[in-house]
């Protein structure tokens, strides 16, 4: 670990920090509770379903969801040598929304074993963008990372186009949830949602950390990292899967949360520098905490109503990853 | 022992539709520098790519010890050869000793920190090559000097048997050409590390290489001895152009100018 050098100890710390903030989030909101009244309360009082069966499945939704974008996005930054490349760059979240616009413009309403109908289309809408994203790639000239990165953005604008077609067709209710699902939410009802996503995102999790010292020799570029001994070609593909996959099921949950993915991994960089020994932890647990407090004031803010997390997300991210760049000098000059 | 570390026999590659290399063998003895020259876009740096297995050879096959390069996987290829590319456009995050630790990759093992032994094999690489002061700066502060250094240190702590070095010394000074030399002259004589660079330094070339590879339009021109490469006759075939001579006057070797003055 000494490797890792003196940022050991601020990982620690952020570790502690994050771990016990998300043990607060919880009990905030519109209705704030302490741990002596909950525990107090009978089983079937109002606040404790309130507790236990919104509050604390949706903070645990709202870590994990933000722990994958998170990685999603640190991923993908490292593997493109691109600053700018979020969860969402190769389409997923593209053609998770166009899932989910088709499924309301069709006025469409199914479930299946408990998974909304949405849900299910936005996953398969993310699933088609992944294949076409990997076939564009393999179809390519040469199979390399710039053809993936083209194919995934050269999608996302074309689905763009066609959520804001079927927007055009759509009468106003539809219309308006469509936005309203782009705007991304975190409201659910007990914890079905939460262990649906919980074996993708840890999976995809141990995949990443398994690929970890590949992703620091891919961060110095793909010549580099092929000159250390790292099979490019595998690495990229199996990471492009795990991080589609895992990205596609929140945004399926959740809808396409942005800011997140982009600005957490950039954020954890110039805390701790850009080993993705402790970056993954880091970009993960902080990912997580950062949506989680996004969604604890999306809905305190105006109580009773909420507002959409994906608006707090760039609202509040934005300042602060701003006054970081400003304050710490990026690329920690020594 | 078998007496050679490398042996490229008929590689061919074509990019874009177009030859870059046409039947190129070369063959290289352990401890051997072989030095690549030719003119810009002759193929050198696509063959130093095609032995590292980043460009795909069109036909040919290349055997390292007596087991055929494609046999082996990237990681195993990597503990054998190092690849230190051009330095231009170069981008690392990184402190200068962890951008030495990566060349610890083909050792390393998933889910795992780097071993008491990586750590020391790191801080030896940047005594040697006069960075452990320069250990926690990061390379976008550091010379063009330096930073070719950290590269060669990255090279070195990849442990590897033969180095494959891409215009070492472009870009720098004179005094540091001289130390970049001096570095791997070192490792070249004392360790027996094998080398084969591509450059358009003649002069050294000529000083600190066994033996010189010329191609030209991806076929080979010249395969010989550095010092009959530096006959007028030879350089003008591979270079197209003139060249007048004058003897270093500490050892009579012959050095090349422009044959005009610009």
């Amino acid at each position: 670990m000494i490797f890792l050098g003196a940022n050991k100890r601020g990982f620690f710390f952020l570790v502690a920090l994050l771990t016990a903030s998300v043990a607060v989030a919880p009990f905030l909101g519109m209705t704030c509770f302490s741990v002596s009244e909950l525990m107090s309360l009978p089983s079937d009082a109002m606040e404790h379903h309130i507790f236990f069966q919104m509050r604390l499945p949706r903070v645990l939704v709202a870590f994990l969801s933000g722990a994958a974008l998170s990685l999603g996005g640190m991923v993908f930054q490292a593997m493109f040598k691109n600053a700018l490349a979020t969860p969402f760059t190769l389409g997923v979240a593209g053609g998770a929304s166009f899932g989910a616009s088709m499924y309301i413009r069709l006025g469409l309403m199914f479930s299946v074993l408990g998974i909304p109908g949405v849900t299910i289309a936005a996953f398969g809408g993310a699933l088609l963008s992944i294949s076409l994203v990997f076939g564009l790639t393999k179809a390519g000239r040469n199979d390399s990372t710039n053809t993936m990165l083209l194919a995934g953005v050269g999608l996302s604008f074309f689905f763009s186009s066609a959520i804001f077609f079927a927007q055009y067709l759509s009468d106003f209710t539809q219309s308006f949830q469509i936005l309203r699902w782009l705007m991304g939410g975190l409201a659910v009802q007990g914890y079905t949602t939460f262990f649906d996503l919980l074996p993708i995102v840890s999976g995809g999790a141990l995949v990443i950390l398994y690929f970890t010292h590949d992703l620091n020799a891919l961060t110095t570029g793909e010549e580099e990292a092929i000159g250390r001994g790292v099979n490019v070609s595998r690495t990229r593909t199996i990471l492009f899967f795990t991080v589609s996959l895992m990205v596609a099921a929140v945004v399926a949950a959740c809808g396409p949360i942005g800011f997140v993915g982009m600005m957490a991994p950039h954020i954890c960089r110039l805390l701790i520098g850009a080993d993705h020994r402790l970056l993954t932890w880091a970009s993960m647990l902080f990912g997580g905490f950062f949506l989680t407090w996004c969604d604890v004031l999306s809905r305190t803010l105006i109580a009773p109503a909420e507002i959409p997390v994906g608006v707090i997300t760039a609202l509040l991210g934005g300042p602060f990853f701003i006054w970081l760049l400003v304050s710490q000098k990026y690329g920690r000059q020594r | 022992m078998n007496s050679t570390l490398l042996d490229i026999s008929g590689v061919s590659v074509s990019l874009g539709g177009k030859s870059v290399l046409a039947n190129v063998s070369l063959s290289v003895k352990p401890g051997e520098w072989v030095s690549i020259a030719g003119k810009n876009g002759a193929g050198k740096s696509t063959l130093l790519k095609c032995i590292m297995r980043i460009v795909k050879c069109d036909a040919g096959s290349m055997v390292f010890g007596g087991t055929p390069l494609s046999s082996l996987s990237q990681r195993a290829l990597a503990r054998q050869i190092a690849y230190v590319p051009q330095a231009t456009g170069r981008y690392s995050p990184f402190s200068v000793y962890e951008h030495v630790m990566l060349a610890r990759y083909p050792y390393l093992k998933p889910f795992s920190a780097p071993s008491k032994f990586d750590r020391k094999m790191v801080l030896r690489c940047l005594d040697e090559t006069g960075l452990l002061d320069l250990k926690d700066r990061f390379l976008s502060t550091l010379s063009g000097g330096e930073r070719q250094k950290v590269y060669l240190a990255q090279a070195f702590a990849q442990e590897a048997k033969l180095l494959l070095l891409d215009e070492p010394n472009t870009f720098l000074d004179p005094r540091c050409v001289q130390e970049v030399l001096q570095l791997l002259k070192g490792a070249n004589r004392e360790r027996g590390i094998t080398i084969i660079s591509v450059t358009h330094d003649i002069n050294s070339a000529a000083v600190v290489s066994d033996r010189i590879l010329a191609l030209k339009d991806g076929l080979v021109e010249y395969e010989g001895d550095s010092a009959s490469f530096m006959e007028a006759t030879v350089l003008e075939r591979v270079y197209n152009t003139a060249f007048s001579f004058v003897s270093h006057p500490q050892n009579g070797l012959p050095l090349v100018l422009p044959w005009q003055a610009v």
